[in-house]
């Protein structure tokens, strides 16, 4: 099956930066509710706007877990900025397989949950 | 017996491969393939009789008034209902339940009445009453599950008691294949001066029905699961307690006189079903009931008894595999493969052709019962036979092998 090479299974199994955050910057958290897909994702930003750590719990499909697993990897040391601008594109590159239109949905989850919380921490830093 | 062979060469999907795979179609609780007369009666309608119905003096509109009245007199008798103006045409059952909830449930249920449902409810059995006691501050009630997903029916005074006005209530759960005991329930309801409405759309393809026999009230269910086309529904109503009702939706067909700024309603069943419906469906949905009414409902109980015992046969030879509801029922096998989330499990299914669903299946708080996001789900059909089963099982050791899971104890 195309869509189960080893590095996918690998992530799912051994996912990265899996584990809530003792003190996170922000919290957000999404679902696929067509599946029961879901992602929690702590943020650790410092001064200067830049990712220290991640950390994601969640239950879901081996394609929703292992993509916020290897988006995980590509947040750290980043900046906000270059946060922002992963594109979904980006994603499926980085699982680099085939994805069915129903599939993508559970591509993305981890990158639409990044997204809200980077909205969230921008909000509370502007209060 | 139902020969299958015969049967399936009807349905002319079945020539087509799914990535290289024949097709295994174990997905017929969600929707059922068509055989070849449903697809020949929608298309000769836009062939040979395409008009509007009901007030064409033309012989192409009286042509398709006859056969879309035809279908309504069919769908009579195949509930055995007293006549065909209980008969309403909706586009599913979903549309169906919110009618009653806005008519019949506006105008019953008040402040402190109760109206109760199972857990096993799809959310189209479910939501509309949500919202209906939301907005008339009623209370919803939910009769709990035994451990093998039967209703707890030694609960049942203890939910449908005086207060309660309406009961909504499945015949078959589309999760877990479970055959709810409707005379038990209307018997209890009708003691109490309740009404019952019956979502039967699972169980219309596999259990015969007879709405006079049972004594319901409302009825709903969909063409698209019993081999017709998408796009149509029924909604069965005593005929006293449609009359009461007020309409649903307001246009043309459902009124008799109109002035400026008012106007008066059309007779049973038309009161109902405003604006032009979808007659082309309808008249494919006839085919439909002609096709069933070519079966015998014994053998088709037999045929789901068969697989379903047969599936958890099979599927118990997997390592931890966790199956729901109870062993005798109307065709489903719901299951989770540990450590594997149904989504990847329908996916490994689907590149060896063979279709199941995998999510929550519009029936969230089943789920939160049973303590799972979501399950794997194979619901048979009268095309279905053993082999299918086989290719499936095959295609779930395939997940075993992908996620390493060991299949030694």
């Amino acid at each position: 099956m195309d869509l189960y090479g080893e590095i996918i299974l690998d992530h799912y199994k051994n996912p990265h930066h899996h584990g809530r955050l003792a003190q996170p910057s922000i919290s957000a958290r999404d679902t696929n509710p067509l599946c029961g897909d879901e992602i929690q994702l702590d943020l650790l930003i410092d001064d200067q706007g830049q990712i220290l750590e991640i950390g994601f719990a969640g239950i879901g499909c081996a394609i929703s877990q292992a993509s916020t697993s290897m988006l995980s990897d590509e947040l750290i040391g980043k900046s906000l900025a270059e946060a922002e601008q992963i594109t979904n594109e980006d994603i499926y590159e980085l699982l680099g397989v085939p994805l069915t239109p129903s599939r993508v949905k559970c591509a993305l989850l981890g990158l639409v949950t990044m997204k809200k919380a980077l909205t969230l921490y921008k909000l509370n830093r502007d209060e | 017996m139902l020969n299958v062979d015969f049967i399936k060469n009807q349905f002319p999907i079945f020539d087509r491969k799914i990535n290289g795979k024949r097709l295994v179609y174990l997905d017929n609780a969600s929707t059922t393939q068509k055989p070849q007369m449903v697809l020949d009666g929608l298309l000769d309608y836009y062939r040979t009789m395409n008009a509007n119905i009901h007030r064409g003096v033309h012989t192409l509109s009286e042509e398709a008034t006859e056969v879309y009245e035809g279908v309504r007199i069919k769908v009579a008798r195949f509930l055995n209902a007293q006549e065909p103006a209980e008969i309403i045409f909706t586009r599913n059952a979903t549309e169906a339940f919110n009618l009653v909830a806005y008519t019949y449930g506006e105008q019953n249920i008040y402040s402190g009445d109760e109206v109760v449902v199972s857990a096993l409810e799809h959310h189209s059995n479910l939501v509309p009453w949500q919202e209906l006691c939301r907005r008339k501050q009623a209370i919803l009630r939910i009769i709990p599950l035994t451990a093998d997903g039967q209703l707890e029916l030694s609960k049942l005074p203890e939910f449908i008691t005086a207060k309660c006005k309406l009961v909504a209530i499945t015949q078959m759960s589309n999760v877990l294949g479970t055959i709810v005991p409707l005379e038990k329930i209307i018997e209890t309801a009708h003691k109490v001066g309740a009404k019952v409405m019956v979502d039967a759309a699972q169980s219309i393809a596999h259990l015969r029905m007879n709405v006079q026999a049972m004594d319901i009230d409302f009825l709903a269910f969909s063409s698209h699961k019993m081999f017709g086309p998408t796009g149509v529904g029924v909604l069965y109503g005593k005929r006293r307690l449609l009359e009461k009702m007020p309409p649903f939706l307001f246009g043309g067909d459902m009124v008799r006189e109109v002035g400026p700024y008012q106007a008066n309603w059309n007779d049973l069943p038309w009161k109902f079903e405003a604006g032009t419906p979808n007659i082309a469906d309808v008249i494919a949905f006839g085919k439909a009931i002609d096709f069933m009414m070519g079966l015998n409902f014994k053998d088709i109980a037999e045929h789901d008894q068969q697989l379903v015992q047969y599936a958890r046969e099979k599927l118990l030879q997997l390592p931890g595999i966790i199956l729901y509801g109870p062993a005798v029922n109307g065709g489903i096998v719901s299951f989770n493969v540990p450590g594997v989330h149904p989504h990847d499990v329908a996916s490994i299914l689907d590149g060896e052709g063979v279709a199941v669903r995998a999510g929550h299946h519009c029936a969230q708080p089943l789920m939160q019962r049973l303590k799972v996001p979501a399950t794997t789900r194979m619901s048979f059909s009268i095309y279905n036979n053993e082999a299918d089963i086989d290719v499936a099982y095959v295609a779930l050791q395939n997940v075993y092998k992908i996620f390493k899971i060991p299949t030694t104890s």
